[in-house]
């Protein structure tokens, strides 16, 4: 360190993003706090920031209400089924591009990016009337089969990536020691490639949760997850301040708390490799 | 070198994910393509007849199709200023020296996790109500008479939420690309006796201009069919005033079930999506031979 870093500007930076950050992350701290308020306080003027009688009675309620744990179970099974499967495909086939190239192999991953840009509303109408006809709608397994498709390029893509930087010498090393491909698989590839494993299904597993344009669309009560049962409080009718805010924060602590693990592999992800 | 085992093998486990991905572009757009020539509505199933492009004319001389590719665009082009013109200092900021940096990036990266329907409801009810909203009360504390958002200006009420959901995004990635700038460089001017602000305009500005294009062309495909965060605040509405083209669309195919006229829509969308993701491929493609 030869930049020389005066004690005023450090500072001046602390208090300055220390402000924004703060800003930012106000809408969720205030939700997180009116979801222990009454109704009442909810609402009240000017707004009761710390002082207000605490409650944990809204999230009791929204349970016995709506059923809350139906829907997260279904977030849970939707988001998690669609990610498995979703790595079950990606797997082998980023294997094969990383270890076995051919002269196609990067036609073939922009292509499979390009798959990811189509507009979802571009065929809506098309799944929509497929699910009808087949039974669909509303069904956890349709549920889990678009976001599993919606996911694919990205996952492929972000598991090619981490695949690449697994050293091939290594590989070479074990096949000069008459490793056969499934010994290299098991003892020198998995566990290299675990960490990248990892991420991947984190990463994706927050995308499927926040899912809000299939899932809205094509599921209304028994397969609803999360995305779904929130949006039923935009109602005028549902206007529950405090409700709305517990159920908001159930929904989206555990994703953010996982999201905050994953935010290095986040750009990686989401930026398909073109920014590290 | 692969060995020939190897290359039949990678080529098998190619096939499943590339098989999946070829029947789930093909199949669903050749679909909609079929649809989009025909007088098809779900209410009406007996008039079903082929009408050649009939549905497509109707579709682009919609004043509705003009409006909402209008509110597409402000709100694409509007969201895109907002995570760049304040993405870009933020990741500056948080680029320098300061105390609990960790916990700080946390608080800005937090609203990416944020599924939609609660951000949009949570700034709808909570910060953006009229009388008992937050917003509402910092205006009155100011002596200024508090916006009614959805009511006064519903287009800048959404593009608000749904630029507080893509800021994080912008900042974390233009942070990540300033944490891989060249520190002896810009040592290197310093000791020159470079201000900081040429220091920025020469080396940082440059050194961000592709994870800035990046930034642009990913939010562009996602922001192109903005959704969730409509769907649950206004409905599209009041009037037309909040409709984009993915809500027009979905509104054309679920709510007045015109199959032929939202397939035409849905094909129009597809075309402005390719021609976004035909640059965001080609630079990524580049990046792919580095």
């Amino acid at each position: 360190m030869a930049r020389k870093v005066t004690s005023r500007r450090v500072w001046v930076s602390t208090i300055a993003a220390w402000f924004f950050g703060f800003l930012i992350f106000l809408p969720i701290l205030w939700m997180f706090l009116t979801s222990f308020k009454t109704e009442l306080d909810a609402f009240s003027l000017p707004p009761k920031f710390l002082f207000f009688h605490w409650t944990t009675e809204n999230y009791a309620t929204v349970q016995d209400r709506s059923d809350y744990l139906h829907h997260a179970l279904n977030s849970i099974m939707v988001a998690g089924g669609s990610t498995l499967i979703a790595m079950l495909i990606a797997v082998p086939a980023a294997w094969s591009m990383a270890f076995a190239p051919t002269k196609r192999t990067k036609d073939v991953l922009l292509w499979m990016l390009s798959t990811k840009m189509m507009p979802p509303v571009g065929v809506l109408v098309p799944i929509y009337l497929i699910y009808r006809d087949f039974g669909m709608l509303d069904t956890r397994a349709g549920l889990v089969f678009i976001l599993c498709l919606g996911n694919l390029p990205i996952v492929i893509w972000m598991l090619f990536t981490y695949f690449k930087e697994i050293p091939k010498d290594i590989l070479e090393a074990a096949r000069m020691d008459g490793a056969t491909i499934g010994r290299e698989l098991v003892y020198v590839l998995t566990p290299m490639a675990i960490p990248g494993l990892a991420s991947t299904l984190l990463l994706n597993f927050i995308l499927a949760w926040n899912e809000a344009f299939w899932t809205l669309n094509l599921s209304t009560l028994d397969a609803a997850p999360l995305t779904v049962f929130i949006a039923s409080y935009s109602s005028p009718e549902g206007l529950f301040w405090a409700k709305l805010s517990a159920a908001s924060t159930l929904a989206i602590a555990p994703i953010i708390i996982l999201g905050w693990f994953s935010q290095r592999q986040l750009v990686r992800g989401l930026t398909f490799g073109a920014v590290k | 070198m692969a060995t020939q085992q190897t290359q039949v093998l990678g080529r098998a486990l190619l096939t499943p994910a590339v098989a999946l991905l070829f029947i789930w572009m093909i199949v669903p757009l050749a679909m909609t393509i079929y649809f989009s020539t025909l007088h098809y509505n779900l209410l009406d199933p007996e008039t079903e007849g082929f009408v050649g492009l009939e549905n497509y004319r109707y579709f682009l001389t919609d004043p509705a199709f003009l409006t909402s590719l209008r509110n597409t665009l402000v709100l694409v082009g509007s969201v895109l200023a907002i995570t760049i013109l304040l993405g870009t200092p933020l990741a500056l900021l948080l680029d320098q020296a300061v105390v609990g940096r960790s916990i700080v990036r946390l608080m800005v990266i937090a609203p990416f996790f944020v599924m939609p329907t609660v951000s949009a409801l949570v700034w709808k009810n909570l910060l953006m109500h009229p009388v008992s909203g937050l917003f509402a009360w910092i205006s009155t504390l100011l002596g200024v008479t508090p916006i009614d958002w959805f009511t006064d200006a519903p287009l800048l009420a959404v593009i608000l939420i749904v630029a507080w959901q893509w800021l994080p995004f912008a900042t974390l990635i233009l942070l990540t690309a300033l944490q891989s700038q060249d520190e002896e460089q810009k040592e290197a001017a310093e000791m020159d006796g470079a201000s900081p602000l040429s220091t920025f305009v020469y080396l940082t500005l440059p050194h961000l201009a592709r994870p800035i294009t990046v930034v642009i062309l990913i939010e562009t495909i996602f922001l192109l069919t903005v959704f969730a965060e409509i769907f649950v605040t206004t409905g599209g509405g009041p009037g037309l005033q909040t409709t984009n083209i993915a809500f027009l669309i979905y509104s054309q195919a679920l709510i007045q079930f015109d199959v032929g006229n939202a397939s035409a829509g849905g094909l129009v969308a597809v075309v402005i999506a390719n021609i976004v993701a035909f640059f965001l491929v080609r630079i990524i493609g580049r990046n792919l031979e580095a």
